[in-house]
């Protein structure tokens, strides 16, 4: 198990540098070089000694693959540069922004994970009958739906109409506010679950070990509880881990459209501010918060199925 | 009998989804016909912000615009995003998958290392960043979203050919003597089509979704373009205002998805029942 859990871990780092390259070439380098176009104020775009002064001043003179390289002993110790606009360390924006984002996501989990996988595990038992026909199709439906139009409506109607909870704001962290961005942010990933989950029940129920489990005899019941559920949790853990990458995606809108202070605001202000090293920062964070996901993902399959761990 | 009745469920999402992205195709190609007004043009300021009446079936907007003409050439956008983006999808995946699982070695680990990094980024952070690049635009929108969500037909294509590698009629081609390439394209290729028509209509609507959400935070199509998702943010300034804004085009882009979905689901069910469930 620890062996496993170290080669986890190793396995993590060239990610994590590939995606500071592809990041860092898509922001710094690629054609357009909005770097050095934040870099110069509006009022002193045609002064070509402040452009140099500037270019200067920000280390954008140095060929690139120095400034990779510049970049990368940054952010080994924690320094993700100064904001363009701010003349803040990024790292301080984005950590004053990071729980806001968290809590969110959190709770947006929780909310699905708590209907979504039981919806569907009970759906897989129940095939063809009524409630699997409604379920999946209310699956289908909060997968289809745009996460920002259903926040939109439930703004209007509960917020507006029914005044039952506040519309929009971070509200001090009262509990009050996080429910509409939550739910809103919920519902597509608890529809991703529900659907991954019947799917993984209905294959896991064709299988010969709960063939064996039935003719010997368990119960309905047992069989659920001892084989069926077991083993869905690790087919459906996958799908959990990898789409939680979507809902830290998602994240962007729902914070918009709510006014929630988080790295998704921060992360579409700048870059309607073109600054850079934010949005950079921002973006980094969002990914590595989703791979530190699926790491622990990763480490609770060798908790549950014993066969991972000495793969 | 449980198995007939799944079964008719089964082509009901192929009929049902067909039938709704027919009709989605059909309003985009003859939006010119069907729309009262110009999305655009037609903007009168003696008739902003009227809720929905006989003479304005979805009411106008701020501008006098009227949102059921806007709503329908919305469709034509949604569509075209949805389209080319997803077939260079299709492509850049169909390419990497097939040479990486035909070539091997190190292409093969090149290329499955790369798909698993963007497998790794959000779709919606990569296109933000791409957009944050490019700066906002329709064109830039096909390049974002184009460039994203390569990785599932990527990965489907080669695992598709790494199992036919070995089976018995690429063998007997090769010993007839057909080049590599030759064979990719006239043994390999037609037996990676299903699974790859199943990914590319579930990544059209993915696109769509993607658009909508670019275009909703100001990002991606830029007004007076009748795009749904900018539709939906100008709706969002004016929720308190005008309501019924917001329900039209986030209907449409909710139909239109679900549509693209149910005809991925079906031609799933037919084409391939053994690729996952979840994309």
């Amino acid at each position: 198990m620890l062996a496993y859990a170290l080669r986890r871990l190793l396995q993590f780092i060239p990610t994590i540098l590939a995606i500071t390259i592809i990041i860092f070439l898509l922001l710094n380098v690629l054609p357009g070089n909005a770097a050095l176009m934040s870099a110069g104020d509006q009022d002193y775009s045609i002064d070509i000694h402040y452009i140099e002064r500037m270019k200067k001043e920000w280390g954008l003179d140095k060929p690139v693959w120095l400034r990779y390289l510049i970049y990368l002993k940054d952010l080994s110790t924690g320094n993700l540069g100064l904001s363009f606009l701010r003349k803040e360390p990024v790292y301080d924006l984005i950590r004053a922004r990071l729980w806001p984002t968290l809590k969110l996501a959190i709770l947006a989990m929780t909310i699905a994970v708590s209907m979504g996988i039981p919806l569907g595990f009970y759906s897989a038992l129940k095939q063809g009958r009524w409630l699997d026909t409604l379920t999946m199709m209310g699956a289908v439906s909060g997968v289809s739906m745009p996460q920002f139009w259903l926040g939109l409506l439930l703004m209007f109607f509960v917020s507006v109409k029914l005044q039952l909870l506040p519309p929009q704001g971070y509200g001090e962290g009262r509990f009050a506010h996080i429910i509409l961005p939550a739910f809103t942010l919920g519902v597509g990933y608890m529809a991703l679950l529900a659907r991954a989950t019947r799917a993984a029940v209905v294959e896991i129920l064709t299988t010969d070990y709960i063939r064996t489990a039935r003719s010997k005899g368990l119960s309905e019941l047992l069989v659920n509880v001892r084989h069926v559920w077991r083993n869905t949790l690790i087919l459906v853990l996958t799908t959990a881990g990898l789409q939680f990458g979507a809902l830290m995606g998602q994240t962007v809108i729902v914070e918009k459209l709510f006014s929630w202070p988080g790295l998704g605001s921060l992360l579409v202000d700048s870059i309607f501010q073109r600054d850079i090293p934010v949005t950079q920062g921002c973006i980094l964070t969002i990914i590595m918060v989703f791979l530190l996901v699926n790491l622990v993902v990763d480490l609770l399959y060798g908790c549950i199925d014993p066969r991972i761990s000495y793969r | 009998m449980r198995n007939a009745i799944r079964k008719l469920m089964d082509r009901t999402n192929l009929v049902v989804g067909g039938l709704i992205t027919l009709l989605i195709v059909a309003v985009a190609v003859f939006a010119p016909v069907l729309a009262p007004y110009h999305p655009i043009d037609d903007a009168d300021l003696m008739v902003s912000d009227e809720p929905p009446n006989e003479t304005f079936w979805f009411g106008t907007d701020n501008q006098g615009r009227d949102i059921l003409s806007r709503v329908i050439y919305g469709a034509r956008i949604s569509l075209a995003v949805g389209l080319i983006s997803q077939s260079f999808n299709t492509l850049i995946g169909i390419i990497l998958g097939m040479t990486a699982g035909f070539f091997g070695k190190w292409w093969d680990d090149l290329v499955m290392g790369l798909t698993n990094i963007m497998l790794s980024i959000p779709s919606l952070i990569f296109a933000l960043a791409v957009m944050a690049l490019l700066g906002p635009g329709l064109l830039n929108v096909f390049f974002a979203l184009g460039f994203t969500n390569w990785s599932y037909s990527c990965r489907i294509t080669r695992s598709q050919v790494l199992s036919a590698r070995s089976l018995d009629y690429v063998t007997a081609a090769r010993a007839l003597g057909y080049g590599r390439i030759r064979i990719m394209f006239t043994q390999i290729l037609p037996n990676v089509i299903g699974p790859i028509l199943v990914i590319a209509t579930l990544g059209v609507a993915y696109a769509i979704l993607l658009e909508a959400s670019l275009s909703f935070l100001g990002l991606g199509v830029q007004p007076p373009t009748p795009s749904w998702g900018g539709m939906l943010s100008t709706a969002r300034e004016q929720l308190f205002i005008s309501p019924w804004i917001s329900v039209f085009p986030g209907l449409a882009i909710f139909i239109t998805v679900l549509g693209l979905n149910l005809l991925g689901d079906g031609l799933r069910d037919i084409l391939d029942p053994h690729i996952s469930k979840q994309k």
